[in-house]
């Protein structure tokens, strides 16, 4: 710690930080623009100059900006000087010289950070009388819309996109002050993490396009704090909803997931909450293939109820993408011996195998903000970006972390961002990837190998080896692996903290004991890594934590007459199993209750079909790829602007269909006794009562705001309905008020934040008011508790011989591999239309020199024949695939799965030698 | 070839340059020809270069602290210093030595005449300055328009490494050193030593923040040295001769030791180039100029290029060293005066450094990128007599806070020294630019 002096008062900061980071640090207000907390400082903008005095005598001093100079002990600084203040509102009138003022037609106007600074400095008043420079826009996709004339050249957009997120098709164009930041052509901006350029840029450069035209003002959204249902990895989000649809989703910093960013699937993946057809009232067939009629919810439950009193054996199957409590309601409605994970069989054990790994490998899952401190990273059949985009983005950080390294024993501050570049230039922490396919992060590697899934588990035993000469060896590796083998174990062996990641891209436990394997070595060399372990599926960590039989087991019990009613909970069993035998099973069944928010297949064939609330309409808890369990709140009541709506939470709708079934008297359940319950039965959860705070939370003895005090027309939202003015929802379920009313200040710390605001910050950068120091931790501490950490003993390394055996290609057969796909490649956002519009064309990927010994030419439309089924596609030559496989994308082709064997027919004539 | 109209011309006879006196010049040819590798070798050529690898890099460094040979792009840091702070030795890789030979500052040639005429000095003191430094590359960044510049320079490493001079194990001494001729492509902001590097490396011609210096952190990353082409070129003699030697030769006309390639262009009878001690006072360069051309008389002055504060007629009798410049207000340079004649109105000509300046900025920082196009609209409605009361305020708030410190490197700061002093020493001049109301009639509204 260092003691500086600002405007004549003592503070103590961090002397690793420069004088911006401490003055925001401390909550003092110091504009700026070109700063970023996870970009550093360069020095552009010059607006946040202060003056800094050579010491106490010196009553001169000399104007330095804020960002660019060290906090260094005894610094005295003063931001309120008249010369400081006079040059940070001329700063202020050069940037608005070009800038076009149409506050009011622009989407960023009230959370523009421009805006902000430009009241903060007390510009007001503007001289240049001359012509504005103008620009022409770019098409840039369906997230982003391009409004150049806006920008104020503060480099933020392509030191994100370029420096941070390893973009390459946008930069800055042209000199002096005709610069341009875009495309070198107008097309889909490449990067996953694009969508975050809309809160990078502090202007309305780069905003998101809104859906179907439906712009809102920040100030008009309300908000409640939410978890990310794209994927596994947890990110924080703030959704934003008016007249009852989602608007927009913003980033909730976290201080140990996401932070500042988020991938484009969860900034825009939420369409599906929108979607005209989904279910919002019971549904009734009568009988199979009848039309389904509308129930009200009393009728509903009772024919349900009936319907399952009368059944022989109900079996419940759960969902990866459901809250732990709907799961728990589940399982304890139809017993844990009937309660199925929702899950394929493979996947069960996937799951099951991570789980254990998380306990037992002894290495600890790191979070994404640890992830980056690691200087070693082996990844073994994943393909981080594409499955878990942001945690891709992490692991890019970790292996960048090698500039700061070299730049400390230069003595060259981790903040100044440029000198750290200029420094290490392309020197890296070493990345190894093995995957069958080319993955995004290959270009920071440090070597990759394309292997298939076999061989992949192979070289991970492998490496386990050579770290560990007790961990078993593989036979009859070949010399390639073996060399791959002894590269990754001595860059391993080499760092201070290595880092292991896997997953079930490749639905092989084979793979994941491997990498268990690995990490185990490493934890006997006392290696303080890390084990980091993707799921597809944004609660498949805490549903594998209840346990429950695979997909499978439930289809074998139906086709032997054992089960003859189904509760299907948030799941589409036909994007999960081969329809053939799926719909043969369900056809046998006396009853189907299918929970979801979503218009399914197999919600289509549900006798009994009951509108579950989606991540905005409920409550619930999920826990993360690390083992973190948070809650994610309601954002809003659906029945509010529709009163015809009768969208529950899964779990509600289920206990009042326990209470149906037991002809007890309804009576209603809260989120709080659900999460309890759920915990009390489940001992791996146990802790999850802890994730946030309970319903009766209050801050000085207010509920919490979920919409923003300027929040407008209230009492107009309804006027299309009736003159009257109905008070507000209640939300028994949690401490938030469907209000502005309560609090939503900071001054009392709080972990759960709807949205982040402070006097003077209407723009995202409000969440350094938030926390301890910019970059830093929620001053409440982060969201969530972590459930799944290493339990201290003595395991032995995973010896399975029968899972090593090598990879053989077969004549004429392919192995299949479902490839994981950012977009399109999940269940729920796949029906977000901005997600669709993003998505890759569906293909059939095989190696070039694969595609050329068939005689096949790109584009050529191909059938995959296997014993789940069969799909016709265009082929894609994919470079850098592993020769014998065949990638399908994953959510193009339901049934497929990773490890079964094809056959591949073409169905376009051949291509003329 | 035409290139006798168009390359700089050195306006001293052959008699006049010797070589104890004219160590810059005195091998050129009365032609202007160039000096090829066999003619230099006969001028005493890399005899430094022998000399100096046999003994330490240190002494090399030494020789130049003493002699304070004052970097000669303008900014007049002793280059002895500058190598001294240059990071070497441990585990730290061998690092790059970058000619600056971007020579774009407007009314300034006298690179230009070295590298054409005389472009094995250079080399010569680049392997010199390369091995003072331990550096294992030298770069020369020449102006893209210096095409003839290149063909000597091209030729000439060529020359040297066929002779041995450049390449491994240079004359036996063990030290490796080679030169790569890079040509830019067009930007005043690559004459900024950080700008230069980040275009060297391909990057978009922006500065970097300092620190860390090139010295720590340079091209690649690595430590790097960037010395003007004309600091450069003393590099030899100094070697050659000795500190005392060079300290002498500005004949107690100034502190600096050493000469300067003067210049002067304008509207002069003369214009041209000339070696002489560092410290001549202004007068006589202009005599040797001839004075002013059409009987004019002279209104104002740039000692070097216009990114210098004006100096008037009566400054005249200062020395031309960095220090004296430097008090009155200005600073040195490059040395190369431009004149202006008392019939060239200010605004007009403030309003074409200012285009220069504004087109030039790279962009990077707010108040060059924003404020120096300001200050040339303001300028022009000045010329055109459309200026607004206040204006003259806002051009002088405008210099001021693109002054030193206030932007990222120092194109503003240059490009506001002239402006404020033309708007201090010829203030009526602008205001004449400031259109009066219309006297408005009586009894209308207004």
């Amino acid at each position: 710690m260092a003691t500086i002096h600002v405007d004549g008062r003592p503070f103590e900061v961090d002397e690793r930080h420069n004088l911006l980071q401490a003055c925001l640090s401390l909550g003092l207000d110091l504009p700026y623009f070109c700063w970023h907390p996870a970009l550093g400082s360069v020095g552009a903008c010059r607006q946040c100059a202060v003056i800094q005095y050579r010491d106490a005598d010196d009553d001169r001093g000399s104007l330095v900006m804020a960002c660019m100079t060290p906090a260094a002990e005894g610094t005295r600084i003063a931001v309120e000087a008249p010369e400081a203040r006079d040059f940070r509102r001329g700063v202020i009138e050069w940037l608005m010289v070009n800038h076009p003022h149409d506050c009011p037609v622009c989407e960023e106007g009230g959370h523009c950070h421009l805006q902000d600074m430009t009241v903060m400095t007390g510009h007001a008043r503007r001289h240049y009388r001359f012509t504005k420079r103008t620009h022409r826009n770019q098409y840039l996709g369906p997230f982003l819309g391009h409004e150049m004339n806006r920008c104020i050249s503060c480099y933020r957009c392509v030191r994100f996109y370029r420096d941070h997120a390893g973009g390459e098709d946008l930069g800055v164009f042209g000199a002096n002050d005709n610069l341009y930041f875009g495309r070198h052509r107008e097309g889909v901006l490449e990067s996953p993490f694009a969508g975050n350029l809309s809160e990078v840029c502090p202007t309305g450069v780069f905003t998101d396009r809104p859906p179907d035209g439906r712009y809102t003002r920040r100030w008009d959204l309300q908000f409640a704090p939410s978890v990310c249902h794209q994927c596994a990895v947890g990110c924080n989000i703030s959704p934003g909803e008016r007249y009852g649809e989602l608007r927009r989703v913003e980033n909730r910093y976290h201080g140990e997931i996401n932070r500042y960013f988020l991938c484009d699937r969860g900034r825009y993946g939420y369409g599906y909450v929108n979607r005209a057809d989904r279910p919002r009232l019971p549904e009734w067939r009568e009988a199979r293939g009848e039309a389904a009629m509308t129930l009200e919810v009393d009728a509903a439950l009772d024919r349900g109820a009936d319907r399952l009193r009368g059944a022989r054996r109900v079996i419940g199957v759960g969902s990866p993408r459901a809250s732990l409590e709907s799961n728990h309601r589940l399982h304890e409605l139809v017993g844990a011996e009937h309660f199925c994970l929702g899950v394929t069989r493979a996947a069960a054990d996937g799951l099951a195998t991570m789980a254990r790994l998380q306990r037992q490998s002894g290495l600890p899952s790191p979070s994404l903000r640890d992830i980056e401190s690691h200087d070693a990273v082996l990844v073994l059949g994943e393909d981080p970006l594409n499955s878990a985009a942001r945690l891709g983005l992490a692991l890019r950080q970790a292996v960048l972390g090698r500039r700061e390294e070299l730049a400390a024993a230069r003595g060259v501050p981790a903040w100044n961002a440029q000198a750290v570049q200029t420094l290490a230039q392309d020197r890296r922490h070493p990345l190894f990837v093995a995957y069958p396919a080319a993955t995004g992060l290959d270009g920071l590697a440090e070597a990759t190998w394309r292997l298939a899934p076999a061989d992949i588990a192979r070289l991970g035993a492998a490496v386990a080896h050579a770290l560990d000469p007790t961990a078993p060896a593989v036979e009859g590796l070949e010399e390639e692996l073996a060399e791959a083998a002894a590269t990754i174990a001595s860059g391993l062996g080499a760092a201070e903290r290595p880092l292991v990641v896997s997953g079930d891209a490749l639905a092989s436990t084979a793979v994941l004991e491997a990498a268990g394997s690995v990490a185990r070595a490493l934890a006997r060399r006392a290696k303080p890594g890390g084990l980091s372990l993707i799921r597809a599926e944004a609660n498949a960590t805490g549903v594998a934590l209840l346990g429950g039989r695979p997909l499978e087991w439930a289809l074998d019990e139906i086709e032997a007459g054992r089960a003859d009613a189904l509760v299907v909970l948030e799941n589409d069993l036909h994007a999960r199993l081969p329809h053939a035998r799926l719909d043969h099973a369900l056809a046998r069944l006396t009853s189907l209750v299918v929970l979801d928010h979503q218009r399914t297949a197999t919600w289509a064939r549900a006798d009994l079909g009951l509108p579950a609330a989606s991540f905005a309409e409920g409550d619930g808890t999920l826990v993360n790829l690390e083992g973190r369990a948070q809650r994610f709140f309601q954002v809003f009541e659906p029945s509010f602007l529709r009163p015809e709506t009768r969208i529950r939470e899964s779990w509600r709708w289920l206990h009042a269909l326990q209470g149906a079934i037991r002809r007890r008297r309804p009576e209603d359940t809260r989120l709080d006794a659900e999460t309890r319950d759920c915990a009390r039965h489940h001992p791996a959860l146990a802790a999850i009562t802890e994730a946030a705070a309970p319903a009766d939370h209050r801050v000085q003895g207010l509920r919490l705001a979920r919409a923003p005090h300027r929040y407008s027309g209230r009492t107009a939202l309804r006027a299309h309905l009736g003159v009257a003015e109905p008070r507000p929802p209640a939300d028994p379920d949690s401490p938030f008020a469907f209000s502005m009313e309560g609090y939503a200040g900071r001054r009392w710390p709080r972990r759960d934040i709807a949205f982040a605001w402070a006097p003077g910050w209407n723009s995202p950068q409000a969440w350094n008011k938030f926390t301890d120091e910019v970059g830093g931790h929620l001053r409440a501490g982060d969201p969530g508790v972590r459930l799944l950490d290493p339990v201290p003993g003595a395991y032995a390394y995973a010896h399975a011989p029968v899972l090593l055996s090598p990879f053989v290609r077969r004549d004429g057969e392919w192995l299949l591999v479902v490839l994981p796909r950012l977009f399109g490649g999940e269940e729920t956002s796949r029906r977000a239309p901005l997600i669709a519009e993003r998505a890759s064309a569906p293909v059939l990927a095989l190696a070039p020199e694969d595609a050329e010994a068939m005689g096949l030419a790109e584009g050529a439309t191909l059938e995959l024949v296997t014993a789940a089924g069969r799909v016709r596609l265009p082929l894609s030559c994919r470079a850098g695939l592993a020769r014998g496989l065949v990638g399908v994308p994953a959510g193009v082709a339901p049934g497929l799965a990773t490890g079964q064997w094809g056959r591949l027919r073409p169905v376009t004539p051949r291509r003329t030698p | 070839m035409s290139a006798a109209v168009y390359h700089s011309r050195l306006r001293q006879s052959a008699e006049e340059r010797r070589a104890e006196t004219h160590p810059l010049t005195w091998r050129l040819r009365e032609d202007g020809e160039l000096v090829g590798l066999a003619e230099y070798l006969d001028k005493d050529g890399y005899g430094a270069v022998r000399e100096a690898l046999a003994g330490d890099p240190e002494a090399v460094i030494a020789t130049m602290k003493t002699a304070n040979v004052r970097g000669r792009g303008g900014a007049g840091f002793s280059a002895g210093t500058k190598w001294g702070l240059t990071l070497t030795g441990g585990d730290l890789p061998r690092g790059y030595l970058v000619c600056n030979a971007d020579e774009m500052e407007p009314g300034t040639f006298k690179d230009r005449l070295l590298m054409e005429q005389l472009p094995h000095l250079l080399i010569e003191g680049m392997i010199l300055a390369g091995f003072a430094n331990r550096s294992r590359q030298g770069y020369v960044f020449l102006r893209g328009e210096y095409r003839r510049a290149a063909r000597a320079l091209g030729q000439a490493i060529d020359e040297a490494r066929e002779a041995g001079w450049l390449g491994g194990d240079i004359g036996g001494s063990g030290f490796d050193f080679d030169i790569a001729l890079h040509t830019g492509a067009g930007r005043y902001i690559c004459g900024e030593e950080t700008a230069l590097i980040n275009s060297l490396e391909g990057r978009r011609a922006n500065p970097r923040a300092k620190p860390p210096f090139p010295g720590q952190s340079g091209a690649w990353g690595k430590p790097t040295v960037v010395n003007n082409v004309e600091t450069l070129c003393n590099v030899p003699g100094v070697l050659r001769h000795g500190a005392d030697w060079y300290q002498g030769l500005s004949g107690g006309l100034s502190e600096d030791g050493g000469t300067k390639l003067f210049g002067v262009s304008g509207r002069v009878a003369r214009p041209g180039l000339w070696e002489l001690p560092m410290g001549t006072p202004a007068a006589e360069l202009l005599d040797r100029a001839g004075g002013l051309a059409g009987g004019r008389d002279l209104k104002a002055w740039l000692p070097g290029g216009a990114s210098t504060g004006f100096l008037l007629p009566e400054h005249l009798a200062l020395a031309l060293d960095f220090d004296t410049i430097g008090r009155a207000g200005s600073r040195l340079g490059t040395g190369l005066m431009t004149v202006v004649p008392d019939d060239q109105p200010m605004p007009a000509l403030l309003r074409n450094l200012e285009t220069f300046f504004a087109r030039e900025s790279c962009g990077w920082c707010t108040p060059c990128r924003e404020g120096l196009p300001w200050t040339v609209r303001l300028l022009e409605a000045l010329e055109r007599g459309e200026g607004e009361p206040g204006d003259l305020e806002r051009l002088e708030s405008l210099a001021r806070d693109l002054g030193p410190g206030r932007t990222f490197c120092a194109h503003a700061p240059g490009a506001a020294m002239p402006l404020e002093s033309a708007l201090t020493h010829f203030r009526e001049e602008f205001e004449a630019g400031i259109a009066r109301p219309a006297p408005r009639p009586v009894g209308e509204e207004g």
